[in-house]
C-alpha cells in the first residue's frame, strides 16, 4: 500500500510541470488538479490563521459518503437478480447468491458509468471553460442517481437526466454549494415527468414481466398489509429503484454519515417523525409507509444534503418535520402520483432559505426584545 | 435610423429575451407551433397598427386620459383579430382560447405604445409595432418549435421522427413529456435569455 502511494506520488510529481501555468498542457489544469486532489491529499496549507485543524476537504467529505451508500448498491445489485429471477421461474429455482449477483451487478453497473462519464464530463467540461476548480459534488450525486431510478431505464434518458440535472440543477447556479435543488432529484423529477411510464412503478421490472412495487399496488388499491410482509420491505427483497429498497442498508449508511457527522441526525429523525404522525392519517400502519417506495433513502440521503437543507438548527428541526409530513400527504391525498419523497424533498429545498431567513429573524427578535427589557 | 428601429427590437431590446415581457403568453400558447405562428401574427398586427393609430392621435389625446385611450384602440384590433380568427380558423382559436383576448394585457404593446408610439411619428412607430411583434414572435415560434419536436415528435403536425424510432415499434426512442408541461417552456424561455446575454454586449447590463 505504501509503495503504492509513493508510486502515485512520483508520476503525479513529475508531470505536474506540464499542467502548471506555462506548461504544454496549461489548459487543462482544472482537470489534473481533480485528479491530483483526488488521488493525495492536498499540499497546501493556509498562510494566516487556519480555522480548520482537519485535512478533510470536500472531496473527502463526498467519499464518505459514497463509501455509505455502497451496502445500497450492493444490495441493490443483488436484489435485481433476485427479483428477476423471482419473477422468471418459481423460488425453489432460484440460482446461487453469485449468480443472482453477478446478474445484478451487469444490470446496475452500466447505470453507474453512464451517470459519472455524463456528469463528470460535463463537470470537466465546464471547469475548464469558466477556468475554476472541478466540482466535487458530483461524486455523492453520480452515485445518488443511479439509485435512485429503476434499473431498467434506457440509458440515453439516464444521460439526458443526468445532464440536465447538472447543467439546468447545478452549474447555472453556480456550481457546488450554491444549487437550491438537489441534482439527484432533479434529475429523478426530470426522468418522472419526462418519461412517466418508465418511473411511475406499475412496470419497473426486468425484461418484459410487469409487477408492481408495493407502492405502486398500494396506491391502486391493494390491502398491503395482506400481500407484502413487513419484513421482506425491511429487509429489501422488493421490486423497486435500486438503492431505495432495503431499509436495513440505509440504515447502515445513516450510522455512518451520522458517525462522521457528514448529515444531520435532526433531518432524519423529525422527517420520520413528521412522516409517521402523519401516517396516522391514513388507513396504512404507520410503520409500512417509512419503509415503502423511497422514503427511508430520501430521509437518509437525500434530504440531509448539506448544500439544500437549512444551515440553522432549528430550521433542520422544521424543514425535516415538513419534509415528511407532506411525503406522506402526497402518498395519502393525491391520487396522481403515487410517491411523495421527491416531491415532498424538492419542494422544502426551495423552501429551505425561507426557513432559515425566519429561524434568524426570530432570533434577533427574541435577543433585541431581551436588550430593551434588560435596559 | 428606420434600419435600427426595425432591426433593435429583433435583437438587442427583444422584447421577451431582454425586456422579458409577454413571458405569460409565451409559456402558453407554444405547445405547438401552429398557434404559436397565429399568435406572434396576431401580436404583430395588433402592435403595429395600434401603435400607427395611436402615433397618429397622439397630438389629440389628452394627456390623462391616454391610457384608456390606448385600451380602446388596442381593444377594438384584438376584438378584429379574435374575430377573424373564429371566423377563418375556428380550431386554432380554441387552442388559443382566452391568450387572444389577453394581448389587450399584453405588456409589450402597452410598453410601445408609451414609449414610442406617442412620441414619434406614425410610420416609424408602425416600423416599432411590427418589429416589437416580430421579435416576441421569433421567441413564441422558437420555443414552440423545439417543445413540439421533443414533446410530440411533429412540427406543424407532421411527423418528423422517424416512425422505427420509437419504443412501440421496436426502436428506442421516446417523446419527453416534460416538454409539454409548462415549467420546460419556462426553462426553455431562460435558455433562449441565455444565449441572448452571451450574444449581446455586455454593456447592456454595466450601463
Amino acid at each position: 500500500m505504501r509503495a503504492l502511494e509513493k508510486r502515485i506520488e512520483k508520476i503525479v510529481e513529475k508531470i505536474k510541470p506540464a499542467f502548471s501555468k506555462g506548461g504544454r498542457f496549461a489548459f487543462l489544469h482544472s482537470t489534473f488538479d481533480a485528479f491530483e486532489s483526488f488521488l493525495l491529499v492536498p499540499g497546501t496549507v493556509t498562510r494566516k490563521g487556519s480555522h480548520i485543524r482537519d485535512c478533510n476537504d470536500l472531496k473527502r467529505v463526498m467519499i464518505v459518503v459514497v463509501i455509505a451508500l455502497a451496502p445500497c448498491l450492493l444490495f441493490g445489485m443483488y436484489n435485481t437478480g433476485l427479483q428477476h429471477f423471482l419473477a422468471m421461474g418459481p423460488r425453489s429455482e432460484l440460482p446461487g447468491f453469485f449468480s443472482l449477483f453477478w446478474y445484478g451487478f451487469l444490470k446496475v453497473i452500466p447505470l453507474v458509468i453512464v451517470s459519472y462519464a455524463v456528469g463528470l464530463g460535463i463537470e470537466f467540461t465546464i471547469a475548464q471553460i469558466r477556468g475554476h476548480e472541478v466540482n466535487e459534488g458530483y461524486l455523492v450525486t453520480g452515485m445518488l442517481i443511479p439509485l435512485i431510478v429503476p434499473v431498467t431505464i434506457p440509458l440515453w434518458m439516464l444521460a439526458l437526466a443526468v445532464a440536465f440535472a447538472v447543467l439546468i440543477g447545478k452549474e447555472i447556479f453556480g456550481g457546488t454549494g450554491m444549487n437550491i435543488w438537489n441534482p439527484a432529484l432533479l434529475a429523478r423529477a426530470f426522468l418522472f415527468f419526462s418519461y412517466p411510464a418508465y418511473m411511475t412503478g406499475d412496470k419497473v421490472w426486468i425484461d418484459g414481466f410487469t409487477g408492481a412495487t408495493p407502492l405502486a399496488a398500494w396506491s391502486e388499491g391493494t390491502v398491503l398489509t395482506d400481500t407484502h410482509s413487513w419484513t421482506d420491505m425491511f429487509l429489501g427483497f422488493i421490486p423497486g429503484s435500486v438503492g431505495e429498497t432495503s431499509v436495513v442498508c440505509i440504515l447502515l449508511g445513516a450510522v455512518i454519515l451520522i458517525y462522521t457527522g457528514v448529515a444531520s441526525w435532526k433531518i432524519m429523525i423529525s422527517c420520520i417523525a413528521g412522516a409517521a404522525l402523519t401516517g396516522l392519517l391514513g388507513d396504512l400502519p404507520v410503520h409500512y409507509h417509512l419503509v415503502m417506495g423511497g422514503f427511508a433513502f430520501g430521509c437518509v440521503f437525500m434530504a440531509t444534503d448539506p448544500v439544500t437543507s437549512p444551515q440553522t438548527e432549528t430550521g433542520k428541526w422544521i424543514y425535516g418535520a415538513l419534509t415528511g409530513a407532506l411525503t406522506v400527504t402526497i402518498r395519502l391525498f393525491n391520487p396522481g402520483y403515487p410517491e411523495g419523497m421527491m416531491l415532498a424533498i424538492l419542494l422544502m429545498n426551495t423552501f429551505a432559505p425561507l426557513i432559515d431567513h425566519t429561524v434568524v429573524a426570530i432570533n434577533v427578535k427574541r435577543r433585541m426584545k431581551r436588550i430593551a427589557a434588560h435596559g | 435610423m428606420n434600419k435600427r428601429i426595425f432591426l433593435d427590437p429583433l435583437f438587442k431590446n427583444n422584447p421577451v429575451s431582454i425586456l422579458a415581457l409577454g413571458i405569460c403568453s409565451a409559456l402558453a400558447v407554444t405547445v405547438k407551433l401552429e398557434p404559436a405562428l397565429v399568435m406572434a401574427l396576431s401580436v404583430t398586427l395588433v402592435t403595429g397598427f395600434s401603435e400607427l393609430i395611436l402615433s397618429l392621435l397622439r397630438n389629440t389625446i389628452p394627456n390623462r386620459i391616454r391610457i384608456i385611450v390606448q385600451l380602446v384602440v388596442v381593444a377594438t384590433l384584438v376584438i378584429l383579430v379574435d374575430l377573424i380568427l373564429k371566423a377563418y380558423s375556428w380550431q386554432i382559436s380554441k387552442q388559443l382560447s382566452v391568450f387572444v383576448g389577453l394581448i389587450i394585457t399584453n405588456c409589450i404593446i402597452m410598453g410601445r405604445i408609451e414609449a414610442f408610439a406617442l412620441i414619434n411619428k406614425p410610420f416609424p412607430s408602425f416600423v416599432d409595432g411590427i418589429a416589437n411583434g416580430l421579435g416576441y414572435g421569433m421567441i413564441l415560434v422558437a420555443v414552440a418549435f423545439f417543445r413540439e419536436l421533443l414533446g410530440s415528435g411533429t412540427i406543424l403536425g407532421h411527423h418528423v421522427i422517424p416512425g422505427n424510432w420509437y419504443v412501440a415499434n421496436g426502436g428506442f426512442y421516446e417523446n419527453n413529456g416534460l416538454f409539454l408541461l409548462p415549467p420546460m417552456a419556462l426553462i426553455v424561455v431562460g435558455l433562449i435569455v441565455w444565449i441572448f446575454n452571451a450574444k449581446n454586449d455586455k454593456k447592456v447590463w454595466n450601463k
